[in-house]
Protein backbone atom coordinates (compact mmCIF):
# COMPACT_ATOMS: atom_id res chain seq x y z
CA UNK A 1 0.00 0.00 0.00
CA UNK A 2 1.66 2.96 -0.89
CA UNK A 3 -0.97 5.70 -1.86
CA UNK A 4 -0.28 9.07 -0.33
CA UNK A 5 -3.56 9.81 1.21
CA UNK A 6 -7.11 8.05 1.01
CA UNK A 7 -9.96 9.85 0.20
CA UNK A 8 -13.46 8.56 1.87
CA UNK A 9 -16.34 9.73 -0.24
CA UNK A 10 -18.70 7.00 0.84
CA UNK A 11 -22.28 8.32 1.29
CA UNK A 12 -21.85 12.19 0.33
CA UNK A 13 -23.50 13.45 -2.09
CA UNK A 14 -23.09 14.96 -5.81
CA UNK A 15 -20.86 16.33 -6.26
CA UNK A 16 -18.60 16.06 -2.88
CA UNK A 17 -16.77 12.90 -3.98
CA UNK A 18 -15.43 14.61 -7.39
CA UNK A 19 -14.97 17.83 -4.83
CA UNK A 20 -12.60 16.19 -2.59
CA UNK A 21 -10.92 13.87 -4.60
CA UNK A 22 -9.60 17.20 -7.64
CA UNK A 23 -8.38 18.60 -3.43
CA UNK A 24 -6.70 15.35 -2.86
CA UNK A 25 -4.88 15.52 -6.29
CA UNK A 26 -3.98 19.32 -6.03
CA UNK A 27 -2.77 18.78 -2.22
CA UNK A 28 -0.59 16.01 -3.55
CA UNK A 29 0.61 16.07 -6.59
CA UNK A 30 2.59 12.82 -6.50
CA UNK A 31 1.69 9.54 -5.51
CA UNK A 32 -1.28 7.52 -6.13
CA UNK A 33 -4.77 8.48 -4.18
CA UNK A 34 -7.27 6.24 -2.72
CA UNK A 35 -10.98 6.84 -3.57
CA UNK A 36 -13.62 5.07 -1.62
CA UNK A 37 -17.20 5.29 -2.56
CA UNK A 38 -20.38 3.88 -1.84
CA UNK A 39 -22.44 4.42 -5.46
CA UNK A 40 -21.68 3.67 -8.74
CA UNK A 41 -22.56 7.00 -9.95
CA UNK A 42 -20.19 8.60 -7.53
CA UNK A 43 -17.75 5.75 -9.14
CA UNK A 44 -18.10 6.66 -12.88
CA UNK A 45 -17.64 10.39 -11.40
CA UNK A 46 -14.63 9.98 -9.58
CA UNK A 47 -13.21 7.95 -12.61
CA UNK A 48 -14.39 10.59 -14.79
CA UNK A 49 -12.76 13.54 -13.05
CA UNK A 50 -9.57 11.33 -12.56
CA UNK A 51 -8.89 10.35 -16.30
CA UNK A 52 -9.78 13.93 -17.04
CA UNK A 53 -6.75 14.88 -14.93
CA UNK A 54 -4.26 12.37 -16.19
CA UNK A 55 -4.97 9.38 -14.09
CA UNK A 56 -5.10 5.79 -14.66
CA UNK A 57 -7.74 4.53 -12.78
CA UNK A 58 -8.10 0.75 -11.06
CA UNK A 59 -11.40 -0.18 -9.25
CA UNK A 60 -12.14 -3.00 -7.18
CA UNK A 61 -15.61 -3.83 -5.83
CA UNK A 62 -15.63 -3.72 -2.27
CA UNK A 63 -17.59 -6.65 -1.18
CA UNK A 64 -19.09 -5.35 1.18
CA UNK A 65 -20.67 -2.63 -1.13
CA UNK A 66 -19.22 -0.05 -2.55
CA UNK A 67 -16.29 0.55 -4.69
CA UNK A 68 -12.33 1.45 -4.07
CA UNK A 69 -10.66 3.30 -6.74
CA UNK A 70 -6.79 3.76 -6.97
CA UNK A 71 -5.53 6.89 -9.13
CA UNK A 72 -2.01 6.83 -10.39
CA UNK A 73 -0.43 9.06 -12.36
CA UNK B 1 -28.75 -5.28 -25.38
CA UNK B 2 -25.18 -5.19 -23.70
CA UNK B 3 -23.99 -2.80 -26.39
CA UNK B 4 -27.04 -0.38 -25.39
CA UNK B 5 -26.10 -0.19 -21.72
CA UNK B 6 -22.35 0.81 -22.59
CA UNK B 7 -23.56 3.46 -25.06
CA UNK B 8 -26.46 4.65 -21.97
CA UNK B 9 -23.65 4.61 -18.97
CA UNK B 10 -20.98 6.09 -21.46
CA UNK B 11 -20.61 9.61 -21.57
CA UNK B 12 -22.85 10.17 -24.36
CA UNK B 13 -25.45 8.73 -22.36
CA UNK B 14 -27.06 12.13 -21.39
CA UNK B 15 -27.50 13.00 -24.49
CA UNK B 16 -29.69 9.92 -25.35
CA UNK B 17 -31.68 10.55 -22.13
CA UNK B 18 -32.31 14.57 -23.54
CA UNK B 19 -33.60 13.23 -26.86
CA UNK B 20 -35.71 10.82 -25.47
CA UNK B 21 -37.20 13.49 -23.24
CA UNK B 22 -37.18 16.17 -26.19
CA UNK B 23 -39.11 14.16 -28.04
CA UNK B 24 -41.19 12.06 -25.65
CA UNK B 25 -42.62 15.54 -23.61
CA UNK B 26 -43.96 17.44 -26.92
CA UNK B 27 -45.73 13.95 -27.89
CA UNK B 28 -47.15 14.01 -24.11
CA UNK B 29 -48.15 17.45 -24.56
CA UNK B 30 -50.38 16.24 -28.23
CA UNK B 31 -52.00 13.24 -26.51
CA UNK B 32 -53.53 15.45 -23.99
CA UNK B 33 -51.30 16.59 -21.40
CA UNK B 34 -50.93 20.58 -20.80
CA UNK B 35 -48.98 22.73 -23.04
CA UNK B 36 -44.72 22.82 -22.70
CA UNK B 37 -45.86 20.27 -19.90
CA UNK B 38 -44.90 17.04 -21.15
CA UNK B 39 -43.44 15.74 -18.41
CA UNK B 40 -42.41 18.88 -15.42
CA UNK B 41 -41.22 17.19 -12.06
CA UNK B 42 -42.15 20.75 -10.33
CA UNK B 43 -46.17 20.55 -12.15
CA UNK B 44 -46.99 16.60 -11.77
CA UNK B 45 -45.62 16.79 -8.16
CA UNK B 46 -48.06 19.67 -7.38
CA UNK B 47 -50.97 17.86 -9.28
CA UNK B 48 -50.39 14.77 -7.43
CA UNK B 49 -50.34 16.84 -4.23
CA UNK B 50 -53.70 18.31 -5.45
CA UNK B 51 -54.86 14.59 -6.36
CA UNK B 52 -53.98 13.19 -2.61
CA UNK B 53 -56.33 16.68 -1.33
CA UNK B 54 -53.05 18.04 0.36
CA UNK B 55 -54.41 21.03 -1.50
CA UNK B 56 -57.49 21.67 -2.88
CA UNK B 57 -56.84 24.08 -6.09
CA UNK B 58 -58.98 22.12 -8.52
CA UNK B 59 -57.40 22.87 -11.25
CA UNK B 60 -54.51 21.08 -10.92
CA UNK B 61 -55.50 17.86 -9.17
CA UNK B 62 -54.13 14.56 -11.06
CA UNK B 63 -52.07 11.75 -10.14
CA UNK B 64 -49.45 12.10 -12.79
CA UNK B 65 -48.75 8.48 -13.80
CA UNK B 66 -45.02 10.13 -15.49
CA UNK B 67 -43.45 10.64 -12.20
CA UNK B 68 -45.36 6.94 -10.77
CA UNK B 69 -43.28 5.60 -13.75
CA UNK B 70 -40.32 7.96 -12.92
CA UNK B 71 -40.01 6.04 -9.82
CA UNK B 72 -40.71 2.26 -10.86
CA UNK B 73 -38.41 2.87 -14.05
CA UNK B 74 -35.51 3.84 -12.20
CA UNK B 75 -35.92 1.27 -9.84
CA UNK B 76 -36.20 -1.88 -12.69
CA UNK B 77 -33.31 -0.42 -14.08
CA UNK B 78 -31.13 -0.59 -10.48
CA UNK B 79 -32.76 -4.07 -9.78
CA UNK B 80 -31.69 -5.13 -13.26
CA UNK B 81 -27.81 -3.60 -13.09
CA UNK B 82 -26.80 -4.47 -9.12
CA UNK B 83 -27.58 -0.73 -8.71
CA UNK B 84 -30.27 -0.95 -6.24
CA UNK B 85 -29.23 0.36 -2.70
CA UNK B 86 -31.56 1.25 0.37
CA UNK B 87 -29.40 3.92 1.80
CA UNK B 88 -30.45 7.37 4.05
CA UNK B 89 -29.61 9.02 7.05
CA UNK B 90 -27.86 12.28 5.51
CA UNK B 91 -29.51 15.01 6.99
CA UNK B 92 -33.13 14.03 6.22
CA UNK B 93 -34.86 17.07 7.69
CA UNK B 94 -33.50 19.55 5.91
CA UNK B 95 -33.70 17.53 2.55
CA UNK B 96 -37.36 17.91 3.39
CA UNK B 97 -37.29 21.72 3.61
CA UNK B 98 -35.29 22.08 0.60
CA UNK B 99 -37.64 19.84 -1.27
CA UNK B 100 -40.41 22.34 0.16
CA UNK B 101 -38.51 25.18 -0.68
CA UNK B 102 -37.69 24.21 -4.56
CA UNK B 103 -41.09 23.41 -5.25
CA UNK B 104 -42.21 26.88 -4.34
CA UNK B 105 -39.70 28.75 -6.30
CA UNK B 106 -40.70 26.89 -9.32
CA UNK B 107 -43.91 27.24 -9.17
CA UNK B 108 -43.55 30.56 -8.88
CA UNK B 109 -41.61 29.94 -12.70
CA UNK B 110 -44.31 27.43 -13.20
CA UNK B 111 -41.99 24.69 -13.43
CA UNK B 112 -39.02 22.69 -13.07
CA UNK B 113 -35.66 22.55 -14.93
CA UNK B 114 -36.90 20.20 -17.02
CA UNK B 115 -40.10 22.24 -17.84
CA UNK B 116 -37.78 25.04 -18.21
CA UNK B 117 -35.66 23.89 -21.47
CA UNK B 118 -39.15 22.26 -22.81
CA UNK B 119 -40.71 25.58 -22.87
CA UNK B 120 -37.37 27.21 -24.10
CA UNK B 121 -38.39 24.34 -27.14
CA UNK B 122 -41.65 24.92 -27.28
CA UNK B 123 -40.72 29.16 -28.08
CA UNK B 124 -41.84 30.72 -24.72
CA UNK B 125 -38.79 33.06 -24.36
CA UNK B 126 -40.17 33.41 -20.45
CA UNK B 127 -38.38 30.19 -20.03
CA UNK B 128 -35.43 32.64 -20.40
CA UNK B 129 -35.00 34.89 -16.98
CA UNK B 130 -36.73 31.29 -15.33
CA UNK B 131 -33.37 29.49 -17.01
CA UNK B 132 -31.23 32.54 -16.23
CA UNK B 133 -32.34 32.14 -12.67
CA UNK B 134 -31.60 28.70 -12.08
CA UNK B 135 -27.95 29.04 -13.37
CA UNK B 136 -27.77 31.92 -11.23
CA UNK B 137 -29.11 29.66 -7.63
CA UNK B 138 -26.48 26.80 -9.25
CA UNK B 139 -23.77 29.04 -9.19
CA UNK B 140 -24.74 30.28 -5.69
CA UNK B 141 -24.93 26.28 -4.51
CA UNK B 142 -21.27 25.86 -6.44
CA UNK B 143 -19.75 28.60 -4.20
CA UNK B 144 -20.94 26.60 -0.91
CA UNK B 145 -19.80 23.39 -2.60
CA UNK B 146 -16.55 24.39 -2.88
CA UNK B 147 -16.08 26.07 0.90
CA UNK B 148 -17.10 22.25 2.15
CA UNK B 149 -20.69 22.89 2.42
CA UNK B 150 -21.84 19.20 3.25
CA UNK B 151 -25.11 17.59 4.42
CA UNK B 152 -23.09 14.57 5.61
CA UNK B 153 -22.82 11.05 4.76
CA UNK B 154 -25.85 8.85 4.18
CA UNK B 155 -25.27 4.81 5.04
CA UNK B 156 -27.01 1.40 4.05
CA UNK B 157 -30.11 1.30 5.03
CA UNK B 158 -32.95 -1.84 5.36
CA UNK B 159 -34.80 -3.06 2.43
CA UNK B 160 -38.01 -1.69 3.47
CA UNK B 161 -37.08 1.85 3.54
CA UNK B 162 -35.82 1.58 -0.04
CA UNK B 163 -38.79 -0.25 -1.25
CA UNK B 164 -40.88 2.18 0.49
CA UNK B 165 -41.36 4.89 -2.04
CA UNK B 166 -41.61 2.48 -5.08
CA UNK B 167 -44.43 0.79 -3.08
CA UNK B 168 -46.13 4.53 -2.17
CA UNK B 169 -45.77 4.87 -6.23
CA UNK B 170 -47.94 1.28 -6.83
CA UNK B 171 -50.34 2.42 -4.74
CA UNK B 172 -50.86 5.96 -6.01
CA UNK B 173 -50.98 3.87 -9.52
CA UNK B 174 -53.87 1.80 -7.79
CA UNK B 175 -55.37 4.81 -6.48
CA UNK B 176 -55.69 6.39 -10.17
CA UNK B 177 -56.72 3.50 -12.22
CA UNK B 178 -59.46 2.56 -9.02
CA UNK B 179 -60.52 5.98 -8.64
CA UNK B 180 -62.21 4.81 -5.26
CA UNK B 181 -64.70 7.29 -4.27
CA UNK B 182 -65.37 6.85 0.06
CA UNK B 183 -67.44 9.87 0.93
CA UNK B 184 -68.29 12.83 -0.96
CA UNK B 185 -69.33 16.69 0.40
CA UNK B 186 -73.05 17.53 1.39
CA UNK B 187 -72.86 19.57 -2.16
CA UNK B 188 -72.15 15.72 -3.50
CA UNK B 189 -68.97 16.81 -4.32
CA UNK B 190 -65.94 14.16 -4.07
CA UNK B 191 -63.84 13.81 -0.96
CA UNK B 192 -61.56 11.77 -1.53
CA UNK B 193 -59.47 9.78 -1.17
CA UNK B 194 -58.74 10.88 -4.55
CA UNK B 195 -59.16 13.79 -6.31
CA UNK B 196 -59.49 14.61 -10.40
CA UNK B 197 -59.54 18.20 -11.97
CA UNK B 198 -62.65 19.14 -13.88
CA UNK B 199 -61.14 21.62 -15.83
CA UNK B 200 -57.51 23.76 -16.30
CA UNK B 201 -54.25 21.85 -16.61
CA UNK B 202 -55.45 19.30 -13.97
CA UNK B 203 -58.07 17.64 -16.43
CA UNK B 204 -55.34 17.90 -19.56
CA UNK B 205 -53.47 14.63 -19.39
CA UNK B 206 -52.47 11.53 -22.23
CA UNK B 207 -53.92 8.21 -21.37
CA UNK B 208 -53.03 7.14 -18.37
CA UNK B 209 -51.57 3.86 -20.24
CA UNK B 210 -48.97 5.80 -22.61
CA UNK B 211 -48.30 8.22 -19.79
CA UNK B 212 -47.21 5.68 -17.44
CA UNK B 213 -45.30 3.55 -20.67
CA UNK B 214 -43.44 7.16 -20.94
CA UNK B 215 -42.48 7.50 -17.48
CA UNK B 216 -41.30 4.02 -17.18
CA UNK B 217 -38.86 4.70 -20.23
CA UNK B 218 -37.85 7.25 -18.98
CA UNK B 219 -36.79 6.46 -15.53
CA UNK B 220 -35.04 3.87 -17.48
CA UNK B 221 -32.74 5.65 -18.87
CA UNK B 222 -32.37 8.23 -16.58
CA UNK B 223 -30.89 6.02 -13.87
CA UNK B 224 -28.43 4.45 -16.79
CA UNK B 225 -27.45 8.02 -17.82
CA UNK B 226 -27.52 9.55 -14.76
CA UNK B 227 -29.31 12.41 -16.48
CA UNK B 228 -29.40 15.65 -14.19
CA UNK B 229 -30.44 19.26 -15.57
CA UNK B 230 -28.65 21.14 -12.41
CA UNK B 231 -25.52 19.05 -12.30
CA UNK B 232 -25.40 20.00 -16.19
CA UNK B 233 -25.01 23.37 -14.93
CA UNK B 234 -22.78 23.23 -11.96
CA UNK B 235 -20.44 20.62 -13.28
CA UNK B 236 -19.31 23.28 -15.88
CA UNK B 237 -18.97 25.63 -13.50
CA UNK B 238 -16.95 23.07 -10.83
CA UNK B 239 -14.88 20.80 -13.23
CA UNK B 240 -15.47 22.14 -17.06
CA UNK B 241 -17.51 18.96 -17.44
CA UNK B 242 -19.80 19.44 -19.72
CA UNK B 243 -21.12 15.76 -20.61
CA UNK B 244 -24.73 16.16 -18.82
CA UNK B 245 -25.07 19.70 -20.44
CA UNK B 246 -24.95 18.17 -23.11
CA UNK B 247 -27.83 16.14 -22.20
CA UNK B 248 -29.52 19.56 -21.59
CA UNK B 249 -29.01 20.98 -25.13
CA UNK B 250 -29.82 18.15 -25.95
CA UNK B 251 -33.32 18.00 -25.34
CA UNK B 252 -33.69 21.76 -26.03
CA UNK B 253 -33.03 20.49 -29.89
CA UNK B 254 -35.10 17.47 -29.53
CA UNK B 255 -37.82 19.24 -28.05
CA UNK B 256 -37.62 22.29 -30.81
CA UNK B 257 -37.56 20.01 -33.34
CA UNK B 258 -40.15 17.64 -32.09
CA UNK B 259 -42.63 20.39 -31.71
CA UNK B 260 -41.79 22.29 -34.83
CA UNK B 261 -43.00 18.70 -36.43
CA UNK B 262 -45.93 18.12 -34.39
CA UNK B 263 -46.92 22.05 -35.34
CA UNK B 264 -46.39 23.11 -31.66
CA UNK B 265 -44.04 25.71 -31.71
CA UNK B 266 -45.57 29.19 -30.83
CA UNK B 267 -42.34 31.47 -30.65
CA UNK B 268 -42.98 35.04 -27.85
CA UNK B 269 -43.48 35.92 -24.83
CA UNK B 270 -47.07 36.43 -24.42
CA UNK B 271 -50.14 33.41 -24.32
CA UNK B 272 -47.68 30.76 -23.64
CA UNK B 273 -49.50 28.07 -22.02
CA UNK B 274 -49.21 27.98 -18.17
CA UNK B 275 -46.73 30.41 -17.94
CA UNK B 276 -46.71 34.55 -17.02
CA UNK B 277 -44.44 37.07 -18.53
CA UNK B 278 -43.20 38.51 -15.08
CA UNK B 279 -39.56 38.26 -15.93
CA UNK B 280 -38.10 39.10 -12.46
CA UNK B 281 -39.78 36.50 -10.30
CA UNK B 282 -39.62 34.01 -13.25
CA UNK B 283 -35.49 34.63 -12.58
CA UNK B 284 -36.18 34.82 -8.82
CA UNK B 285 -37.80 31.67 -8.27
CA UNK B 286 -35.24 29.52 -10.27
CA UNK B 287 -33.03 31.01 -8.52
CA UNK B 288 -34.19 29.39 -5.06
CA UNK B 289 -35.40 26.47 -7.28
CA UNK B 290 -31.61 25.75 -8.34
CA UNK B 291 -29.82 27.01 -5.35
CA UNK B 292 -32.04 24.28 -3.60
CA UNK B 293 -31.14 21.56 -5.78
CA UNK B 294 -27.99 22.03 -6.13
CA UNK B 295 -28.05 21.85 -2.26
CA UNK B 296 -29.57 18.56 -2.52
CA UNK B 297 -27.35 16.83 -4.98
CA UNK B 298 -29.51 16.78 -8.01
CA UNK B 299 -32.34 18.41 -9.87
CA UNK B 300 -36.17 17.15 -9.26
CA UNK B 301 -35.78 14.74 -12.05
CA UNK B 302 -32.70 13.19 -10.78
CA UNK B 303 -34.10 13.36 -6.96
CA UNK B 304 -37.24 11.15 -8.16
CA UNK B 305 -34.91 8.80 -9.90
CA UNK B 306 -32.81 8.06 -6.95
CA UNK B 307 -35.55 7.57 -4.34
CA UNK B 308 -36.25 4.64 -7.06
CA UNK B 309 -32.69 3.20 -6.66
CA UNK B 310 -33.50 3.19 -2.90
CA UNK B 311 -32.39 6.41 -1.76
CA UNK B 312 -34.63 7.20 1.11
CA UNK B 313 -33.13 10.44 1.57
CA UNK B 314 -33.99 11.66 -1.92
CA UNK B 315 -37.55 10.25 -1.52
CA UNK B 316 -38.03 12.59 1.55
CA UNK B 317 -36.61 15.42 -0.63
CA UNK B 318 -39.56 14.66 -2.97
CA UNK B 319 -42.25 14.19 -0.56
CA UNK B 320 -40.89 17.61 0.74
CA UNK B 321 -41.41 18.77 -3.02
CA UNK B 322 -45.23 17.20 -2.61
CA UNK B 323 -46.06 19.07 0.87
CA UNK B 324 -44.04 22.49 -0.76
CA UNK B 325 -46.20 22.18 -4.14
CA UNK B 326 -49.83 22.24 -1.39
CA UNK B 327 -48.11 25.01 1.09
CA UNK B 328 -47.86 27.42 -2.14
CA UNK B 329 -51.43 26.64 -3.59
CA UNK B 330 -52.84 26.71 0.32
CA UNK B 331 -51.07 29.94 0.64
CA UNK B 332 -51.25 31.12 -2.60
CA UNK B 333 -47.88 31.53 -3.15
CA UNK B 334 -47.91 30.10 -6.89
CA UNK B 335 -48.04 32.07 -9.97
CA UNK B 336 -50.87 31.79 -12.24
CA UNK B 337 -50.79 32.95 -16.23
CA UNK B 338 -51.77 36.62 -14.31
CA UNK B 339 -48.69 36.51 -13.00
CA UNK B 340 -46.77 35.98 -9.57
CA UNK B 341 -49.02 36.25 -6.56
CA UNK B 342 -48.58 38.83 -4.27
CA UNK B 343 -47.19 36.30 -1.60
CA UNK B 344 -44.84 34.34 -3.33
CA UNK B 345 -42.22 36.62 -4.22
CA UNK B 346 -41.87 36.78 -0.21
CA UNK B 347 -42.19 32.90 -0.03
CA UNK B 348 -38.97 33.23 -2.56
CA UNK B 349 -36.82 35.30 -0.38
CA UNK B 350 -37.60 33.36 3.03
CA UNK B 351 -36.25 30.37 1.20
CA UNK B 352 -33.02 31.59 -0.57
CA UNK B 353 -32.83 33.14 3.34
CA UNK B 354 -32.99 29.54 3.94
CA UNK B 355 -30.65 28.14 1.19
CA UNK B 356 -28.20 30.91 1.96
CA UNK B 357 -27.85 30.01 5.92
CA UNK B 358 -27.94 26.41 5.26
CA UNK B 359 -25.60 26.88 3.02
CA UNK B 360 -22.65 29.15 5.16
CA UNK B 361 -23.15 27.15 8.39
CA UNK B 362 -23.60 23.34 6.82
CA UNK B 363 -20.13 21.90 6.84
CA UNK B 364 -18.78 18.65 5.81
CA UNK B 365 -17.58 16.39 8.41
CA UNK B 366 -14.05 15.40 9.49
CA UNK B 367 -12.25 12.33 8.29
CA UNK B 368 -13.02 12.59 4.39
CA UNK B 369 -8.98 12.49 3.62
CA UNK B 370 -6.67 10.34 5.53
CA UNK B 371 -2.59 10.34 4.54
CA UNK B 372 -1.75 6.97 3.12
CA UNK B 373 -3.45 4.20 1.88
Amino acid sequence: MNAVATVNASGLSCPQPVILTRQALRDHPHGEIVVLVDSATSRDNVRRLAEREGCSVVIEEAPSGGFRLLLSR
Amino acid sequence: MKWLDRVLVSRYGPVIAGLVVGIIAPVLVRLGNPGNMGVCVACFTRDIAGALGLHRAAVVQYMRPEIIGFVLGSMVAALVHREWRPSGGSSPLIRFFLGLFSSIGALVFLGCPWRAYLRLGGGDWNALPGIAGLVIGIAIGVFFLTRGYSLGRSRPASKASGLLMPLTMALFLLLLVVAPQFQRTAEGDPAGPIFFSASGPGSMAAPIVISLAAGLLIGYVAQRTRFCTVGAFRDVLLIRDAHLLRGVVALVVAAFATNLALGQFQPGFAEQPVAHTNALWNLGGMVLAGLAFTLAGGCPGRQVFMSGEGDSDAAIFVLGMIVGAAVAHNLNLASSAAGPTPYGPVAVVVGILFCVGLGLTTRVDSGNVTIGG
